[in-house]
């Protein structure tokens, strides 16, 4: 047993290796940005530059923006197949799989040249973008909402919610959505990974958008990049972070962590 | 009317009746089951009191106002599930309140129904625990509280109790009717287990592949099945052929030894007869009473009761002793003749399907 544990521990050692030890030499080199001394500099000329937090507040805004919009569309939709239309399951979920098999520059293409010219001349509207960004992060939010869901005895609930009296709006908001919170919460954060860093739809549509910008200061500077991946790393970290507090902080929520029993 | 009325209802899954002219008048305050088979209609007739299925056919009234086209929310029908389906994010207490809440309750008026809830099913100590730390049958009482609070017109229980261990299961089926009779709530009750369905109701339904075969009290389902199907779904039943000698006198022939029923029988050659094995002695035989030679096959201990298999004919028959410490049986082998008196005999035409079965039997051999 004893020896058990130690490989056991021996493995998540060698692990966390191969995932640290390039951090780790991330995160010495941009350290490397005054000749000769370990310092921060890198990390002052990153928050130095304007289109730093520009660029990211951009991103961040088309993030909440696509969270909701996508969020929206596709909870009362994944409810619907789970309730009313199992059939339809097969369909969504191969429609879910499409923005991995057509490359975004293939999809951007699609968006410009069908909205660029009257009747929908709506190119240059941030909409279009965040209509993008909803169609690549489709499949996580659809995954992601979809297990929420199979996690709780949906139709169950909803009919005890029902059978008490409630419409569907209290149905939604106080029985179905308290219960998958932690999915709802990983589909929102999968989604704010992809647009924050996505570069395709951001540069054909000509947006200030942080994934551009990364790209540029990649190209161009030696130490500012590994400044940007070190805060990237901890920005993605201290989401997970922030989710596992919520998932904590609801009490009694053992359904959507746990599985029923 | 009645206060609960289903009439000539009929539901269709695609050209499948699933449930077929159910008719039922259930009263205020009446304590009514549903008993049958896994798949005979139960769950979609109970849904469509519920207003979770539309019927195909037929009209739904309930205390005089028809309900088909009402949403579930507002027919004033609470429900209680087999898994419990209470809502896992809250308290028990917020469940039960759930309810009310919906229902616009004042605070302080929630804050006293609660509580009398709790008291009701005895939890008074268990308001502030959330579903997956208790138990199932505490889950379940949460579950009847949580239905009971907004005071609905008709309380719908679907096999409240089969995720429970038989000691759990006993004790809360005591409850539930003990709450029932307290609240004077008319209830509709779906189970397959028949103990439970008799030693509850008021009246029993007994179903099969979507029709009523029964309406009765239990007292009449147990000891007057009107079919062979009800006769031989309640209780262990002994069911014998036997050929018809005088209908009018109630004489038949039974692998050729005379019985007498209790009064006329149908006039049919075959029919069948049904004996229960606690209405069958050994010993003594009063004056009047049946008896059938046989051999006494196989003994097998229950605990309180020792159940006998005597060969008559080509059927086995099962006859229940109360186990005692004096208890003297004859040995396996032996000659042993069966008493039961005329009322015991339940007499019953044969199902035409089997009887048909029966003829292409015969001509196979
Ligand atoms: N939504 C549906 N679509 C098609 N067929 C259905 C549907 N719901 C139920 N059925 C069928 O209707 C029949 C009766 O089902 P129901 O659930 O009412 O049975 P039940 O008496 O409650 O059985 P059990 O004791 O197993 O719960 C079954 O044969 C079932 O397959
Ligand atoms: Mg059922």
């Amino acid at each position: 047993m004893r020896a058990r544990r130690g490989w056991a521990w021996m493995w998540m050692f060698l692990g966390s290796l191969y995932f640290f030890i390039p951090l780790l030499g991330t995160f010495l080199f941009s350290l490397h940005g005054k000749r000769g001394v370990l310092s921060f500099a890198a990390y002052h000329r990153v928050f130095a530059d304007p289109h730093f937090l520009e660029t990211f507040t951009f991103s961040l805004q088309m993030a909440i923006l696509t969270i909701i919009v996508g969020l929206t569309l596709l909870i009362p939709t994944v409810i619907w197949i789970h309730l009313r239309a199992p059939w339809a399951k097969p369909i969504v979920e191969t429609c879910s799989l499409l923005p991995f098999v057509i490359p975004p520059i293939v999809l951007v293409f699609g968006l410009i040249r069908m909205y660029s010219s009257p009747p929908f001349q709506i190119v240059s509207s941030r909409g279009l973008l965040v209509a993008g960004y909803v169609v690549l992060s489709f499949p996580y939010i659809y995954r992601s909402v979809d297990a929420g869901l199979r996690a709780i005895d949906l139709r169950g609930l909803t009919e005890a919610a029902q059978s008490l009296g409630a419409g569907w709006g209290t149905i939604m908001f106080r029985v179905v959505l308290p219960n998958m919170r932690v999915s709802l919460l990983s589909a929102a954060f999968l989604t704010f990974s992809i647009v924050i860093g996505e570069l395709t739809l951001a540069v054909m549509l000509a947006w200030p958008a942080f994934g551009p910008y990364m790209a540029h200061v990649g190209r161009d500077l030696a130490y500012e990049p590994a400044a940007i991946a070190i805060l990237s790393f901890l920005l993605t970290w201290g989401l997970i972070g922030l989710m596992q507090l919520a998932s904590r902080s609801i009490g009694g929520q053992s359904s959507t962590l746990g599985g029923t029993h | 009317m009645a206060f609960l009325d289903l009439h000539g209802v009929v539901k269709r899954f695609g050209r499948n009746a699933v449930v077929d002219g159910f008719t039922l008048a259930v009263q205020e305050g009446e304590f009514v089951s549903f008993l049958g088979g896994s798949g005979c209609g139960k769950t979609t007739t109970l849904r469509m009191i519920a207003g979770f299925e539309t019927p195909s056919e037929g009209s739904i009234h309930i205390s005089g106002t028809d309900v088909v086209s009402v949403a579930p929310n507002k027919r004033g029908v609470g429900m209680v599930f087999q898994n419990y389906a209470l809502f896992p994010n809250m308290t028990v207490r917020k469940n039960i309140e759930f309810g009310l809440m919906v229902a616009k309750w004042s605070s302080a008026e929630i804050g006293q129904r609660v509580d009398e809830m709790l008291t009701l099913i005895h939890m008074e100590e268990l308001g502030a625990r959330y579903p997956h730390q208790m138990s199932g049958g505490q889950q379940q009482r949460a579950s009847l509280a949580r239905a009971l609070a907004v005071r609905p017109k008709v309380l719908l229980l679907d096999e409240p109790l089969s995720a429970l261990d038989a000691k759990i299961r006993e004790r809360l089926r005591t409850e539930i009717r003990a709450i029932q009779k307290q609240t004077g709530i008319t209830t509709i009750y779906v189970t397959h287990d028949q103990e439970e369905a008799l030693s509850l109701s008021d009246r029993i339904v007994v179903m099969q592949s979507g029709r009523i075969e029964q309406v009765g009290t239990p007292f009449e389902i147990y000891n007057r099945p009107a079919t062979p199907f009800v006769a031989s779904f309640i209780g262990n039943l002994n069911i014998l052929e036997a050929t018809v000698v005088d209908a009018a006198l109630g004489r038949l022939s039974v692998a050729g030894q005379e019985v007498f029923a209790a009064g006329p029988v149908a006039a049919g050659p075959g029919v069948k007869l049904s004996l229960r094995p606690e209405m069958l002695s050994l010993e003594d035989r009063p004056e009047g009473a049946n008896s059938l030679a046989g051999t006494l096959t196989n003994i097998v201990f229950l605990g309180s009761i020792v159940r006998l298999a005597i060969g008559i004919g080509n059927r086995e028959v099962f006859l229940d002793r109360f186990n005692t410490p004096h208890l003297a049986l004859p040995a396996v082998g032996t000659q042993v003749s069966i008493n039961f008196p005329r009322e015991a005999c339940l007499v019953t035409e044969p199902d035409p399907a089997e009887a048909l079965a029966g003829v292409l039997l015969a001509k196979g051999n």
